[in-house]
């Protein structure tokens, strides 16, 4: 009996220490959880800090004296005159009049103020309105991206200031005056790349990105949908059945890369196909997303029950009526909610693109299927590789629009599969 | 015509032979007395008619397509003069390029030698030749065998079976896919590996410690033999897993346990959901994470405490990528973990051992097996992880095990000796395709491994 009564004890002796193990063993876990949602929000945290100023732009409005014996030219309807004519005397002079004590020996550090691409604008300006010449019209530019970075970053010691204390003083008075101000930056959702920061804008790599899933949904979701169709339905019991599976599980598993040097290999150098095109990109990504496709079809295809199936037999469909006409409906909702979710992979995948050549600095916006481009996830490996930090704003900025495509994508997904969802 | 526009001009005639099908299988059966006469529906006479019309067009065009520049290419370089027609395969790259810069205006006729003029002229002529030639015979065969296939329509032919016997064979062809997609993988590695080992001995690369893969640009220059010893990159790959499945394992574990184990149903509907956002979040972004915040932030602090740290260390790399695949690992421990019966852990608490022992002594050696298997799968997501050490590790390959300084990974060395430019056979190209093909037979051992070891776990248990 006393035996008994101490093993009794032993336990209720033990039982702090194991109930404080239990609580421990709790905190971890808790702890597990709370580093991995913390390393989510300063993720976030990081990117939209270091990006959301890339959504802003920087003008300056000015008073634009169009004088025509400044400018040498004397017929603004005169495409040569117009090609030769010196845009970039009038903004001098127009910011020389706000800036006062800026004498000639300013000019440069004045000009400097300037988005080199301003005197483009002014030329095209005049080229839309002939009769301006000889008028005074207010205009609003791009400052050069020095003033940008320290409109928006001057007191932020990781941004290195280039302007001189001069150019920093009159950048003030300017700012004060409100003709110097920020907007909504529209230039970067307009602009292909560019190697002025202030001009460059994600437009182009967007059209990529679009071109590029464009080619792979058309390609990978009927493809996808017709190998799961035929796995479930169809594939006797074989060996060669087996095989295909294997592969295709295989496939879901092997790294992205190895599909890019298979896209370098076939596409580019047996085929012959154009390097940096997005039919090349689509291609790959296809072949990469088609296991994700495939076991999310067959899944769903899987979910529907016999009886839908035996019905259908019973009133004397084939085998084919039953899958297209019956099944195929059923399962549509899961199928598509797969592929969405595979686009979405596929959308932010870069390394089988770097191989085939979807790096190049492209300025223009591409305008089809085999016309060289880059895509958004590129154009951000491309854009923080920058040492300029007005690119690395960029980049965080093209990295918000991207993670803005993908979790509208997965909402889409995951509103497709509440609404059209059967529980059977 | 363009391939493009081609293609759906295919496409408008598949659809003009349904229609023709579908209306001349009608008008056969009027005189019999309605279509009930017919073997099959209507509908079915028209699929075929236009399945008939599609296939060997569609057939026709992606050949076509496929392989016209290379033809084109082969007949402009063989019609060169003989002096011109180059030597090496890089040379020959180069040449056509220049054709083509040409032929498409990007460099003026003048600045070139006059037979490269003449070649350019040669390629625009060849190419507007092709695509005549490409349109006619796709359009010609698309309507014979559309043709073909309508005239054949008779009340008695069973259409429904012959389009589903054609669907099912669309079908197997799409699943077979797989089978070609893998074997493109093994022969285009295979192919540049034999070459790169006829070039490089087996031994060095396999054993050599030492890789700086700067081929020569000219014959007589110094160091014109690179190194090729993949043991740094071997190292360096392993190294910065392994400080990934540091990261990964812990937190990934025992966030699957206490969500299985412990969190009510809404903790978990709201923390799944935000775990598995990790997982979706694209490399480039965690690239662009470990590349300028964390590399720069462990520098510093290690700079605080007085030891040296690389601004590319093997750490920011690594414990960025643990990161990413904490999802990966906790979803594959949470299903494993859920597999173990109900009955064990009933057993355990009813002898009364807290829920942490049950867990400890009881569920996890009996779920290690499964987990061991889903660690494997997670190791070779992290071999073959591209961007985020693309980005965050850097060039020089040491070989080292200090997890603060730089190492090297066999996916950035694909990436760098890959991007831009290149000649087709010098030994530093087909060097990345080796390293492809390790890193291919790497995730191919492990997945095949882990994928058996998680499978006889669920025998045991099902």
């Amino acid at each position: 009996m006393t035996d008994q009564r101490s093993q009794a004890e032993i336990v209720r002796q033990s039982l702090k220490r194991r109930y404080r193990k239990e609580r421990r063993f709790r905190a971890y876990g808790i702890l597990a959880i709370a580093i991995a949602l913390s390393a989510l929000v300063i993720l976030f945290a990081d990117i939209i800090g270091k990006g959301y100023s890339g959504f802003v732009k920087t003008t300056v409005t000015l008073d634009v004296q169009l004088d025509g014996e400044m400018m040498y030219i004397d017929d603004a309807t005169d495409e040569r005159q117009l090609k030769m004519a010196d845009f970039v005397e009038p903004l001098i002079q127009a910011l020389m009049k706000e800036i006062p004590g800026a004498t000639e020996e300013d000019r440069d550090a004045v000009r400097d103020l300037i988005n080199p691409y301003a005197s483009v604008t002014l030329r095209d300006a005049l080229q839309a309105n002939p009769d301006w010449l000889g008028t005074t019209q207010t205009m609003t530019f791009l400052t050069h991206t020095d003033v940008d970075v320290y409109v928006k970053h001057g007191d932020d010691d990781a941004y290195s200031i280039k302007l001189t204390e001069e150019q920093q003083a009159w950048v003030d008075r300017l700012l004060e005056q409100g003709l110097i101000d920020t907007s909504f930056n529209d230039v970067f959702f307009s602009n292909g790349d560019s190697r002025d920061p202030s001009k460059a804008g994600v437009l182009g790599a967007i059209v990529g990105s679009l071109l590029t899933m464009f080619v792979t949904l058309v390609l990978s979701f009927p493809i996808g949908v017709a190998a799961a169709i035929y796995l479930e339905e169809f594939a006797p019991q074989n060996k060669f059945t087996d095989f295909i599976e294997v592969n295709i599980n295989n496939l879901a598993a092997v790294p992205s890369i190895i599909f890019g040097l298979l896209g370098l290999a076939v596409f580019i150098n047996l085929f012959g196909m154009p390097r940096s095109v997005p039919v090349v990109g689509g291609l790959v990504l296809t072949l990469m997303t088609l296991p994700t496709i495939i076991i999310s079809s067959r899944a769903a295809i899987k979910s529907v029950p016999p009886s839908i199936r035996e019905a259908a037999e019973g009133i004397g469909a084939s085998k084919m009526q039953v899958v297209l006409h019956h099944v195929l409906p059923l399962a549509m909702p899961g199928m598509l909610t797969g592929s969405i979710i595979g686009m979405a992979q596929a959308l932010g995948e870069t390394a089988p693109l770097l191989l085939i050549g979807m790096v190049a600095f492209i300025v223009d916006v591409p305008d089809g299927f085999f016309d060289s481009a880059t895509v958004l996830p590129v154009q951000v490996f491309l854009w923080a590789g920058s040492p300029e930090l007005a690119f690395i704003e960029r980049a965080s900025a093209a990295i918000m629009v991207l993670l803005a495509f993908l979790i509208s994508m997965n909402a889409l997904a995951i509103w497709l599969r509440k609404r059209l969802e059967r529980r059977w | 015509m363009q391939a493009s526009t081609l293609l759906l001009l295919t496409f408008v005639l598949a659809v003009v032979a349904y229609g023709l099908g579908y209306s001349r299988s009608r008008a056969l059966a009027m005189p019999l007395g309605g279509i009930r006469h017919l073997k099959s529906l209507p509908f079915y006479y028209g699929a075929r008619a236009a399945l008939w019309c599609i296939i060997p067009g569609l057939l026709v065009l992606g050949m076509w397509a496929a392989f016209q520049d290379k033809v084109i290419q082969m007949l402009v370089i063989g019609s060169l003069p003989a002096e011109l027609v180059p030597d090496t395969q890089g040379r020959a790259s180069l040449l056509l390029s220049k054709i083509s810069n040409v032929a498409s205006g990007a460099l003026p006729p003048g600045f070139v030698e006059p037979p490269v003029a003449e070649a350019a002229e040669r390629l625009k002529a060849l190419r507007q030749q092709s695509q005549v030639y490409m349109t006619a015979l796709v359009i010609s065969v698309s309507v014979l065998a559309g043709f073909l296939g309508w005239l054949r329509i008779r009340p008695r032919l069973n259409a429904r079976a012959q389009v589903e016997a054609i669907l099912k064979w669309l079908f197997f062809a799409c699943a077979a896919l797989a089978i070609l997609t893998t074997m493109g993988i093994i022969f285009s590695v295979a192919f540049e590996t034999f070459r790169f080992f006829g070039k490089i001995s087996f031994v060095e690369f396999f054993f050599g410690t030492n890789w700086s893969p700067q081929t020569a640009l000219r014959a007589d220059q110094v160091a014109a033999e690179g190194a090729f010893g993949m043991i740094p990159l071997f190292t360096g790959t392993l190294l910065i897993s392994l400080i990934a499945m540091v990261v990964a394992v812990p937190v990934g574990l025992l966030s699957a346990i206490y969500l299985s184990e412990y969190a009510n149903k809404r903790v978990r509907s709201t923390v799944k959901p935000l775990l598995e956002m990790l997982a979706g979040i694209p490399t480039v972004v965690y690239g662009f994470f470990a590349a300028l915040t964390v590399a720069p932030f462990i520098s510093d602090f290690a700079a605080s405490l007085g030891i040296e740290a690389s601004s590319q260390s093997a750490l920011a790399a690594g414990s960025v990528m643990g990161i990413m695949i904490i999802p990966f690992v906790s979803s594959l421990s949470d299903d494993v973990i859920n597999a173990v019966p109900q009955t064990l852990r009933d057993g355990s608490l009813a002898l009364g051992a807290t829920q942490s022992e049950t867990m400890k002594k009881v569920i996890f050696p009996a779920a290690l097996p499964g987990i061991m298997g889903g660690i494997l799968l997670a190791v070779s997501r992290a071999i073959g992880e591209t961007m985020i050490v693309v980005m965050a590790a850097g060039l020089a390959a040491n070989l080292t095990a200090n997890p603060l300084e730089t190492v090297t990974t066999v996916t950035v060395q694909i990436v760098t000796l890959l991007t831009g430019d290149q000649e087709f056979d010098s030994a530093k190209t087909l060097a990345a395709f080796a390293l492809g093909a390790m890193l291919f037979l790497a995730t191919l051992l492990l997945n095949v491994i882990a994928l058996k070891i998680v499978r006889k776990y669920r025998e045991q248990y099902d």
